[in-house]
Order: C-alpha cells, then structure tokens, then sequence
C-alpha cells in the first residue's frame, strides 16, 4: 500500500489514540519486528481496530498472508481458522497476552505509539488477504482477496482534505473498503471503538470533522435514534451490507439535508458491485445485463451473479464451496425482483437473514429448536423489521400430542426460547416462536424457504 | 390500557427477556440511554405490531425516528388514532 502525500497532516484515529501517517512513514507499530514476520502467514487478532490498521499497513506486501480477526468471532472458531490458513504469526496488542489465543510460533505485539524504524523495506510480496464470513455451518468461511481484487473499486485520487469514518469494523469486508480508501486516496480515518457507544462514536467523529461516513442501513437508524446523529456533519453518507429501504433513504437525506447519500452493493465474495446515486431504495434494471468494463452482473435463476476483478480469489479450507459458477461469475444468493425499470432485492434464496447486519443461517437456528423433544420440525425465517431490517422467527410443527393433554402452549414456547437462549448468540434467538400445524415442502421435498 | 401503558409493559418485558436493567421511563429519557439496545427495540417494534396492529416506524412516511421515551410512545399514539 503506497501512502504518499503530506503525511503527518493525515490521522488514523482509534478511540484511546491517533497516529499520523508521517510518523507511520518513519516508523513501526510492530517494535521493529517487521522482517519477522516476512513470508509468513499472519493472523492479525487485536481488539483495537486502530493496532489491526496499522499492523496491515505495515504487512501488506511482506507477509505471505494477512487474515483479519474482527475481535467479536467466537473462540472456539480460532482453531478451525489457524489451520485452515495455516497460520504460523499472531500480530496483538501490546500489553496483552492475547487471551486464549493458542501459540503458533512468533507472536508480535502492535502499539500505537509507533517506534522510529527504517522503513526501506521490500514490500513486494503479493499478499493474500483473508476475510472471515459466517458459514451456513456455523464455521466461518476463509476468503481470499488479493489488493488488487480489494481496492478494485477505489479511484485513485488524491483526497487530502477527506476525513473518512466508519461503523463498520474495517477486519469485515464494508470497512475495510473505508479503510484501504483512506490509505489508498490520502485521506483520515476515525475508527470506531470496541465498547464505544454510538453518542461517544458520532461525539468523536464530529470532533475530528468527518467528511465521508459508512455504515449500514441498522447502524444509519441506530444514530437517528441517538441524541447525537446532529453532531456529524459528513458531506458524504454510504450505506451497504443491508438493503437499504426508502425510509432510511429519506430520512437520512431530511436529516443531513446537504449530505450527498449513496447506498452500494458489495459482499466478500463477490466485491464491491455497484453504488446507486438517485436516491431511491433498489438500482435502475439496466445494470444487471450491461457488460462494463469492470463489472458484469446477470440475474440467471433469479438471484444476483457478479464476474469482475473485484470477486475473491478462492475460498481456503472448504473443499464444498463453489465460489463461482461455471461462468466465472459469483451468485450472491440475493434474489431480485423487477419492479418498472429497477430491480429490488427480495431476501435471501438460502433463506438468510440479516439482522442488523449480523447473518443469520436458518439451519442453524432450526437445528436447537428441533432438539426439544416436543418438536418434530421447525422453519426458521426473517420477519421485516424497521429498526434492524429483520428479525428471526420460528414455525414450529409438534410432534404427536403428550400423554398427559395439559401441556400449555405459552409454556412449550417459553421452553424453546429457553432452549434457544442458552445455546445461541442473542441475534439468533427467535423474536417469536409460532406453534403451526404443518410446514410446506417443495417439490423436491425440502423445506420451502421464503422471506417475510 | 392506554396506548402509553401498553408501550411501556413491553418495554419491561422485552429488558426482562434480554436480562437489561432498564432506566426510570420518564418522557425525555433518550432511547439510548434507557438499557435497551437496538435488538431490544427490534423486538419491541414486532411485538407492538402483533398486540396494536401498527408498526409506525415502516409507515413509509419519512417521519423522523424517535430519539426519546416520549417519542416512541407518541409515534404509537399517533398511529393508533
């Protein structure tokens, strides 16, 4: 990553620290360690987002690979995710012990107080960048991405006066856009922070003048609802990772009247798509068909298919994921749905569901419900919602009546729910749990997923 | 029960479920500040639909979200009329 310009005016700022690009330029976060960490495969697992960025910075084009941990994944998965990308390096923050984090060989400690170093490094290695995104089996799946396939979409100007933000961890794929951004147009960056509330968050970035700001559709309304949405004054609003409806278009655009407000499709696999500028919720028909220079999109079956140079290299560790179909192109598994001349997304064909931005996988909520023993089946499904754009929901179908017929129906729900609380992340609980008498199947005997 | 005291029996209920310890209700406490996170007010969004029939905050209208206590429960008194 070349980060020229005049450096020590442009800060990436965290939520405890800032430090400017001049400094960064002279110097390491990584204690000098550096050259350590050549040609290996490392792990980047620091709570802070400020450490990640500056670990990344320091590593793109000496290490092997860069695998970027958002601090809130499960534990358990960590193991699963050192030997799949067979990691050999853990980069933490300094003055931690890392936690559990088991012992791969050379663990090198971040700061932000970055130390003087010589930086005339070589920094030609192709580096590989791996994404975690959640699994339909629970695991995540590893996502590799080169810097070419990553900044595809950033123009390259230069952007100095820019102040860029972010609600998004940059260790997922919408920030880390903003992040390489940032780095890649000359611009500042205020990263939000672990525990920050969204008042603190929106305090600190007005503090430091944001100009550009990202989020998606849940984070938007989350800062509406906030006392302090009116402390930022961006000239530039984005949203992604959700489906952005008109309602949060709208008020949005009522509330920062001068704000110029974009919503874009993008997702780890397939790459930044498209950004839509007309203000209105869904994108105009004619995108889906056209061959662009850089992006070609088809809607064969019904969901979105995206070939560009943007899309993910590979997956690593699943021999069962197909990234692309036989055309080279990447289902993203969104269904489409013409209305006039534009398109609209219509859920999910997995039935996947998104809350809050914050995937959802119906089996695997199915998969607790149906271990009471009272339950003979379950669907799992999204149910519309204006604050997080959807919730889960539970159909539930019994089994054969008990011996005893004074079983109540508040009591058997209250039990799943239970059931559901004790094993599954908050998000994933079902906000409602509906006792029906029968699912339907479709033709070829499965479970007919739909959308709310 | 008033529109009011049905608003409010969920908001406890709904803290209770998510094991949040919630704030005094008085009309100006900021949304944010009551205990509840957006997953709580998700949830209480669905069950006010299911137990009012309205959900204000999809109406379509570009109505500004609410940002206190008084708010919430004027946006529901507002469409229940």
């Amino acid at each position: 990553m070349s980060s020229a310009g005049s450096l020590s005016h442009r800060f990436l700022w965290g939520s405890a620290a800032g430090v400017s690009f001049g400094d960064l330029r002279e110097g390491s976060a990584l204690g000098g360690r550096t050259e350590e960490l050549r040609n290996r495969s490392v792990l980047v697992a620091t709570k802070a987002q400020l450490t990640a960025a500056l670990a990344l910075i320091e590593l793109d084009g000496v290490a092997r690979r860069l695998v970027l941990w958002p601090s809130d994944l499960r534990r358990e998965d960590l193991p699963f995710v050192l030997n799949a990308a067979a990691v050999d390096a853990i980069v933490i923050d300094e003055g931690t012990s890392g936690g559990d984090i088991p012992s791969v060989g050379c663990v090198v400690p971040c700061s932000p107080k970055v130390e003087p170093a010589t930086r005339d490094r070589d920094a030609s290695l192709a580096t590989e960048w791996v994404l975690l995104t959640s699994g339909t089996t629970g695991r995540p799946k590893l996502v590799v991405h080169t810097m070419e396939s990553l900044a595809g979409a950033i123009e390259r100007v230069t952007a100095e006066s820019v102040v860029w933000s972010t609600f998004y961890d940059i260790r997922r794929y919408g920030g880390l856009q903003i992040f390489l951004r940032t780095v890649l147009t000359q611009a500042s960056l205020v990263l939000s922070g672990e525990q920050e509330s969204t008042r603190d968050f929106l305090a600190r970035a007005g503090a430091h003048g944001v100009t550009h700001i990202s989020g998606t559709p849940s984070h938007w309304r989350r800062a509406l609802m906030s006392s302090s949405a009116h402390m930022i004054a961006p000239s530039y609003i984005r949203l992604s990772g959700e489906i952005a409806d008109q309602a949060i278009l709208d008020r949005l655009q009522s509330f920062y009247p001068h704000a110029r407000i974009a919503h874009a499709f993008a997702s780890t696999e397939a790459g930044v798509a498209f950004e839509v500028n007309d203000g209105l919720a869904g994108f105009p028909a004619r995108f889906v068909g056209e061959t662009g220079p850089e992006v070609e999109m088809n809607a064969k079956n019904g969901t979105l298919r995206i070939r560009s140079r943007r899309n993910a290299a590979s997956y690593i560790g699943q021999q069962n994921n197909v990234l692309r179909d036989e055309d080279g192109f990447v289902d993203t598994g969104d269904m489409l749905e013409l209305q006039g001349d534009r398109y609209y997304f219509a859920g999910r064909r997995d039935g996947m569901i998104n809350v809050g931005g914050m995937k959802v996988h119906p089996e695997e909520v199915e998969a607790v419900i149906n271990r009471h023993p009272r339950v003979r089946m379950s669907l799992v499904h999204a149910r519309r919602n204006p604050i997080t754009g959807a919730l889960v929901v539970a159909d539930v179908v019994l089994g054969r009546e008990p011996d005893h017929a004074t079983e109540r129906r508040d009591e058997l729900q209250r039990e799943i729910l239970q059931l559901c609380k004790s094993m599954l992340p908050r998000h994933k609980v079902p906000a409602k749990i509906n006792i029906v008498p029968a699912l339907t199947f479709d033709a070829a005997g499965k479970l007919a997923r739909h959308d709310a | 029960m008033s529109v009011q005291s049905e608003v409010l029996t969920v908001f406890r209920l709904v803290a209770e479920e998510h094991s949040k310890t919630l704030a005094p209700l008085v009309d100006d406490l900021p949304l944010l500040d009551s205990g509840l996170d957006s997953l709580c007010f998700a949830v209480i969004v669905a069950r006010l639909e299911d137990v009012l029939g309205v959900d204000p905050f999809s109406s379509g209208d570009d109505a500004p979200f609410p940002v206190t206590v008084g708010d919430f429960v004027k946006a529901y008194e507002n469409a229940t009329k």
